[in-house]
């Protein structure tokens, strides 16, 4: 179906109420952060407007550097841990019946309901040596004394992994279900295993689809700043977890408001980077 | 045996029997048809030969070695789906090569076999085009080069054509059949279309309700159905009943038929009599005689009903042999106990 185009400045009108709200509750507190980054810190106070870049300096150091870089990684090890267990679960899961498909999705989407402090605190009880899942591997005679398992990257992975798992199956389970049962049978007639075919069929023709889902991930992961702080050593904290440290404990804003911008900046960088390489591959 | 073997085939999905007890043989070389009403087990059957579905009970061989439990990708067979499924990621090219580069073949040869497939199907030269460019009649051939791109020992094609329009379809009818004679290999075609049957086939499988009801040539199939469903489901017929007298003589519509004669012992038989067999006559005592009721001039050829003793009997004729008749004429409907096809059942 094609429609007009909008002829007068009527038309315009449906759009009115979702500009002015995304105006006030994105685009103005968005500019007030953009100014705060550049205003003056007082010591002891608050800040007082100016313009200086003092705040955006003081964070070009080795220690942020790394704290960044960490950030980072951080984000990209989850969206891949959670794309590579992701995907393969919800392809079985589009091919069950759907009454299973649906206990999966709502037990998938109460995990969405819990608080990430929630979250945060029941993986730490299960890492933890008194009452964690070591004193399971104890009793089956696998593991000589239980262990605390946090705190950990691996338990600020494990945190963030299950944090980000269900929106993860969320996104990829529509792309999956209007994929075409028959390309995989055709693959496999053609003399492809079944894992095979999975590979070479399933994964390429969902390739837009995966990048996505990558892109949502990142971000998603990059904004988690408790479960840094629940389940990790302070090496294991992320940018996030400093800006609110600032912002918070020592109320210096304009800094953090400059690492804020520098973060999103940053980000925006990445998945404009990624969404070209995507492009590229596509026309090669 | 070299070729197909079909043994006692059953699949059952629950208490539902898709495919009932299901033996036939598809000599080497050999172009078969099945075909059937929708739900009459064709497909459930061709998805057995191919592996995607495993039988519930019976054997599957392929040159006399038992390929039941054989997954598909191991059976070397060729495919072509209902929905064509080509992968919308691959170039044509790519699509064809898929076989050979899931079997290792090295990159020359991969290149090689898929100038001679796109030559073979006229389409020389767009190897690189992305498959979402083709017209309907182009991805048709592309799913059946990528299906043969192996030489495989078995070519499988599920309602190959039923997303063409007509013209193409009946083109692509010839086409296949040409290119299945020119390779010599072992067809099975899953069709709801007769006309597409009597085209291509050397043996058509007529099925329903999950059983095979006869396998035969097409005109044999046409010209001496085994059973009721056989004659009413292949081109126009008209089903009347004969009855046989103590002395064996049979009369249809109660009007004698001389020189034809039921199955020994039986009283009562349907016989299946095609539209063009039967001719119209001036009014004859001692023949049977009707009503017509309606004239159908489709042109190329004239259908004429008649009412007989309420019995429905149809007609065809070819404009030069129009039968000079009207609605509500009285006319003689002449059987010859040779155009009469004596039923099983």
């Amino acid at each position: 179906m094609r429609r007009e185009p909008p002829q007068t400045v009527g038309d315009y009108a449906p759009l009115l109420f979702p500009a002015a709200m995304l105006t006030i509750f994105f685009v103005v507190p968005f500019g007030t952060m953009i100014a705060v980054s550049f205003f003056q810190r007082q010591q002891g106070g608050f800040y007082t407007p100016a313009f200086v870049f003092d705040n955006y300096g003081r964070f070009l150091s080795a220690f942020f550097g790394s704290v960044l870089g960490f950030s980072l990684m951080m984000a990209v090890a989850v969206a891949i841990c959670c794309v590579v267990l992701a995907l393969p679960f919800t392809y079985m899961l589009t091919r069950m019946a759907r009454s299973v498909q649906v206990v999966w999705l709502v037990a998938l989407l109460s995990v969405l309901s819990l608080s990430e402090v929630i979250i945060g605190f029941a993986w730490s009880t299960l890492f933890s040596r008194t009452a964690g899942i070591t004193n399971i591997l104890v009793a089956l005679g696998l593991m000589g004394e239980a262990k605390a398992l946090t705190p950990s990257f691996a338990a600020v992975l494990t945190g963030m992994v299950y944090q980000a798992f269900p929106y993860t199956v969320l996104v990829l389970f529509p792309a999956l279900v209007r994929l075409d049962p028959t390309l995989t049978e055709a693959a496999r007639t053609l003399g492809a295993s079944p894992l095979k075919a999975f590979f070479t069929v399933v994964v390429p023709a969902l390739r837009n689809t995966i990048v996505a889902t990558l892109i949502m991930v990142f971000i998603f992961a990059l904004g988690s700043y408790l479960l840094p702080q629940l389940l990790g050593r302070p090496q294991h904290w992320t940018l996030s977890v400093l800006i609110t440290d600032q912002a918070i404990y020592q109320s210096n804003m304009p800094f953090a408001a400059a690492m804020a911008v520098f973060l999103v900046l940053v980000t925006l960088g990445l998945v404009a980077l990624t969404v070209i390489a995507g492009r590229k591959g596509e026309a090669a | 045996m070299s070729g197909l073997a079909l043994q006692n085939v059953v699949k059952e999905f629950g208490s539902f029997r898709a495919v009932n007890n299901v033996e036939l043989t598809v000599p080497h070389g050999t172009f078969v048809c099945m075909l059937g009403p929708s739900g009459c087990g064709k497909t459930t059957l061709l998805r057995m030969i191919a592996g995607l579905d495993l039988p519930t009970g019976g054997a599957i061989r392929l040159d006399g070695e038992d390929i039941t439990r054989v997954p598909t990708h191991k059976r070397n067979l060729g495919m072509v789906f209902q929905s064509l499924a080509l992968f919308p990621h691959l170039t044509v090219g790519e699509n064809i090569a898929y076989p050979l580069r899931i079997r290792k073949a090295p990159k020359e040869d991969q290149k090689r076999r898929v100038e001679e497939l796109l030559s073979m199907i006229h389409l020389a030269g767009y190897a690189d085009r992305p498959v979402s460019k083709l017209s309907g009649g182009q991805r048709q051939r592309v799913a059946i080069a990528r299906a043969l791109a192996i030489s495989p020992k078995l070519f499988l094609l599920d309602e190959p054509l039923s997303a063409l329009d007509a013209k193409l379809r009946e083109a692509m009818q010839v086409e296949l059949r040409q290119l299945q004679q020119q390779l010599g290999i072992t067809t099975i075609v899953v069709t709801h279309d007769q006309r597409e049957a009597m085209t291509m086939a050397d043996t058509v499988v007529v099925m329903n309700g999950g059983e095979i009801r006869q396998a035969a040539s097409p005109i044999e199939i046409y010209r001496r159905p085994a059973d009721s469903f056989v004659a009413d489901f292949i081109g126009q017929t008209n089903l009347i009943e004969a009855e046989a007298d103590t002395q064996g003589q049979v009369s249809v519509l109660g009007q004698p038929v001389p020189g034809l004669a039921l199955p020994a012992g039986a009283a009562k038989a349907t016989l299946s009599i095609r539209p063009e067999d039967v001719h119209l006559t001036a009014p004859v005592a001692g023949a049977i005689s009707g009503t017509v009721t309606f004239v159908r001039d489709l042109g190329g050829t004239i259908e004429t009903f008649v009412d007989v003793a309420g019995r429905q009997i149809v007609a065809v004729s070819t404009p030069r042999q129009r039968p000079d008749v009207t609605v509500g004429q009285q006319v003689g409907v002449a059987l010859t106990p040779d155009v009469c096809v004596v039923l099983r059942k």
